[in-house]
């Protein structure tokens, strides 16, 4: 470490602007949300917990939660296989590899409303190639965006489209850097393709599988963005996801202190959620079977 | 032991996988170039035998919107200006943040260098939708509303706990000594930051900036409610042509144009990402 009272001078700039533009209104949430302020009444007038007590017993909340971790849990489940299993397949392919590495990543980077934009005219019901490759095969057209379990469907395809190649670099390149000893101590032990997995891969990819699970878990908790192009959290209320009821009760029907509220519940539960999995996660992974 | 069963399926795997990644873009890609007749009458997939191909859905991009172009240009520009300079805000202030984080002793209360630089990358569980009625607010307060200055702020601290997350890994990985040494030659911290240390960061500041770019380029939720008239950005001007009913070629046309320059970073990304320096980033 070094020593210097320059040493502010890095810090503070970064640190000051978080502070100001994260912190400030996080605490004018928690105000916002103890008032009564709408379309009617603007301004922070204190009515207590009665924000709270409505948002604790809206079903639609609820619902839109239940949505959301039905969503999250599918994708990131999907994700996580489907991309483990591709960084698996190319983990071992020096020339090839770079052509599918860098196809594979391209999801990730391209942005997720305007590949929704052309995913609305893939799932078109008449006109999109979806339906229209189905019935290469005999299937029946689905009306992909306007009935409930298909508009569910879609938008975890899309999802998983998406953010596969995220889960898939990570563990490609943890794979990477793995040792070598492990695999030469499986390979002198006579152990096959399925046990050095189970034995060796699996608890040496642990840490970074609970970093990248992490990652989605937080990233895919915001899910909004796709919804609002793709269904508007229809049909009826069928992909709404809180993140987008949120936005409709606050910045649409402008129940500020309301939302406030619920934002602040939202939060709460995301965090605790995020943690009870992070502890769960860590301590099934140091049970797991080692090659140790 | 390798089965030829076995390369068949991986291969298979592989093949299957590309084609679901590349189809939406190939279906853009050939929609672009549609006309009524292909679209109207059902899916179609290859030019000149499905249907005749025109550049129409592309000239409508070069167009002024009152001859029945589309609005794009201006959008376009607009997210290229606030995606530039929140990157590189994000990266002054995020790297000097990072090599504060990475080199010197910080104690606030009980909170250590490693519990400042969670503070910072802890700020990305933060949903858009909850910050953003305070943003409104903030904002409308500060006359900052809709306009570039505003847009720049909140997309620089989106921005910078994916700075500090990268840099501070990567400034760790470069051996203090260096450091050590310019400060003995009588360079003070910030001249052995900039002189000595930052030129030996190439690869991080890459990987950091181009996460940067994806990010603020991509980014929907703030730009469609903080910004409406004075300040047009890319996502919401598609996903708005996409509700007023512009036709599929335009619409695909705009689209591709949106997303080409990430997929060239796609490319360049590659490189950095998977040479295992973000693995280590987690142990």
């Amino acid at each position: 470490m070094l020593q210097s009272r320059y040493k502010y001078v890095f810090l503070w700039p970064a640190l000051i602007a978080l502070l100001a533009v994260i912190i400030f209104p996080l605490i004018y949430t928690v105000l916002l949300s103890f008032s009564g302020w709408s379309v009617n009444r603007i301004g922070l007038n204190w009515v207590g917990w009665a924000n709270y007590a409505r948002a604790i017993i809206d079903p639609r909340f609820w619902q839109s939660m239940g949505t959301l971790y039905t969503m999250v849990a599918l994708c990131v489940l999907f994700e996580y296989v489907l991309g483990f299993a591709l960084a698996l397949l190319l983990w071992k392919q020096a020339r090839a590899g770079r052509f599918f590495r860098v196809l594979f990543i391209v999801p990730m980077c391209v942005t997720p409303v305007i590949m929704a934009v052309v995913w609305r005219t893939i799932f078109h019901e008449t006109l999109g190639p979806m339906n229209d490759v189905l019935g290469w095969f005999g299937i029946p057209p689905v009306n992909w965006l306007s009935t409930t379990t298909p508009a569910f469907a879609t938008v975890i395809i899309i999802d998983v489209w998406q953010w596969t190649s995220f889960i898939f670099i990570l563990m490609l390149a943890g794979l990477m850097s793995l040792p070598h000893e492990p695999f030469e101590a499986a390979q002198i032990d006579g152990a096959g393709p399925i046990r050095t997995f189970i034995h060796v891969i699996f608890p040496l990819m642990a840490p970074i599988t609970l970093g990248a699970l992490v990652i989605r878990l937080i990233e895919s908790s915001k899910l909004m963005d796709t919804i609002y192009t793709l269904t508007s959290g229809g049909p009826g209320s069928s992909t709404e996801t809180t993140s987008y009821m949120l936005y409709i009760r606050g910045l649409r029907e402008f129940q500020i202190g309301y939302t406030a509220s619920l934002s602040i519940l939202y939060l709460i539960i995301m965090l605790v959620g995020l943690t009870v999995f992070a502890k769960a996660m860590t301590r099934m992974m140091r049970i797991a079977p080692s090659a140790h | 032991m390798r089965f030829p069963i076995y390369i068949g399926l991986k291969w298979a795997a592989l093949g299957l996988w590309s084609i679901f990644v590349v189809a939406p873009f190939l279906w853009a890609l050939t929609t672009s170039f549609k006309s009524d007749n292909g679209v109207t009458q059902g899916a179609t997939y290859i030019p000149w035998v499905e249907y005749e191909p025109t550049l129409e859905g592309w000239a409508a991009l070069f167009r002024d919107p009152a001859q029945g172009g589309i609005e794009i240009q201006g959008p376009y520009l607009a997210s290229v200006l606030v995606t530039a300079a929140a990157t590189f805000v994000a990266l002054v202030l995020g790297t000097l943040a990072a090599y504060g984080l990475s080199r010197f002793s910080f104690r606030a209360g009980p909170m250590k260098n490693s519990d400042i630089s969670f503070f910072f990358i802890s700020q990305r569980v933060m949903p858009p939708a909850v910050l953003a009625i305070p943003y409104f607010l903030l904002l409308q307060n500060t006359s900052l509303l809709d306009t570039y200055v505003g847009m720049v702020i909140v997309y620089t601290t989106m921005l910078l706990p994916i700075v500090v997350w990268v840099m501070v890994d990567f400034f760790n990985t470069v051996p203090i000594e260096l450091d050590e040494a310019a400060l003995i030659d009588g360079c003070n911290p910030l001249q052995t930051f900039f002189r000595i240390v930052l030129p030996n960061c190439g690869p991080g500041l890459v990987v950091a900036t181009l996460l940067c770019i994806i990010f603020s380029w991509s980014e929907f939720f703030f730009a469609m409610t903080l910004s409406f008239s004075n300040v047009q950005l890319l996502p919401p001007t598609v996903v708005i042509l996409n509700s007023n009913k512009v036709p599929w070629w335009s619409l695909s046309a705009s689209a591709l144009a949106s997303v080409l320059p990430l997929i060239i970073i796609a490319f360049f990304l590659e490189r950095y990402l998977s040479r295992g320096r973000l693995a280590r980033a987690f142990k």
